[in-house]
């Protein structure tokens, strides 16, 4: 799917966030000469496309409770990696899931995962069951907690037109 | 523990992540299917975003369809972590960064608009750093994004 210049004007502004106001839209339109209608099409047809994968509120999941964050990283036979990724991509408290590659020696793992949950216990646990049922125990795994967050936000893919939000 | 919100506030957190209408008037939406007022709604999402729960309203792009993007690690020692992640978040084009635990212990995300500015930005992190990245460009993504499950009923019964 191909992205147009003028649907890339609208991402510049979309990717800050909408405008708390009665017409977010129509708001956003007046920056890029766009009407209300337009803003709204081409929104629909880039998350019909899958250009955007959703609309709506970026929550910040360590101020929601979860406070323990896990990317467990597995190292998958290449043929059965989207097998697998498509299985662990189920469980519920699995909120990302992407094939990435190795960087021998340093680096021999090819599938990542991420896994939020209220404390350490609960996410370890988590791991374990997720681990068991997809038939990984014996997989070579490791589990990164996070601990300190230095930065979070939405990604910037064209910076300097933030028209002042962030 | 788990923070007390109201009903609208738990409402709009858990039932907004990924259908936000995408109709003239979208706070406005959300208010008659809750039965509140727009400013209700408005000023429910305002006072979510100054306490820091809610980054932002709107879109979440799908990596790779509108730039590149990779998960970049590098590894420092513990004493300089804090002016590496500082550096490193001066990049506008860098938008999550997690110190972890592991031999790689600072973790972040770089987009770009293109290959050679994401290359750009790796080879200076890695001359300012001192320290080569280890860069990961994402293959595949497996997960289908409908944001973030805050499971209220565990949380509330």
């Amino acid at each position: 799917m191909k992205v147009s210049a003028r649907d890339m004007k609208l991402i510049q502004l979309v990717q800050y966030g909408l405008p708390l106001c009665s017409h977010p839209y129509k708001e956003i339109g007046k920056h890029i000469d766009m009407d209300e209608q337009e803003v709204i099409d081409r929104l629909k047809k880039m998350q019909e496309s899958g250009v955007i994968k959703r609309m709506g509120v970026v929550v910040r999941h360590r101020k929601l409770g979860y406070r323990a964050n896990a990317m467990v990283v597995w190292n998958i036979p290449d043929d059965q990696v989207k097998e697998t990724g498509k299985k662990i991509s189920q469980f519920e408290f699995v909120t990302l899931c992407y094939r990435r590659p190795r960087q021998l020696p340093q680096w021999p793992y090819n599938l990542f995962s991420m896994i939020h949950g209220s404390d350490r216990d609960a996410v370890t646990e988590n791991i374990h069951e997720l681990a068991r049922q997809c038939g990984l125990q014996d997989v070579n795994y490791e589990i990164l907690f996070s601990k300190r967050c230095f930065k979070q936000r939405g990604a910037i893919y064209h910076p300097g037109d933030s028209s002042g939000r962030d | 523990m788990q923070k007390e919100f109201s009903d609208l506030e738990r409402h709009i957190l858990n039932d907004y992540q990924h259908n936000l209408p995408l109709t003239p008037t979208p706070y406005a939406d959300i208010a008659s299917e809750t039965g509140v007022s727009e400013d209700d709604v408005i000023n429910a999402v305002q006072k979510l975003s100054d306490e820091g729960v809610i980054s932002r309203v709107g879109a979440v792009f799908a990596p790779n369809k509108i730039g590149v993007s990779t998960l970049a690690a590098v590894s420092v020692p513990e004493d300089r972590l804090q002016e590496v992640a500082d550096m490193i978040n001066k990049y506008e084009e860098v938008n999550h960064n997690y110190e972890r635990e592991h031999a790689f212990n600072l973790w972040f995300v770089i987009t770009a608009a293109d290959d050679a500015r994401l290359k750009e930005i790796i080879h200076e992190i890695e001359c300012l750093s001192g320290t080569p990245v280890l860069n990961l460009p994402l293959v595949e993504d497996f997960h289908i994004d409908l944001g973030f499950n805050l499971k209220w009923a565990h949380a509330y019964e």
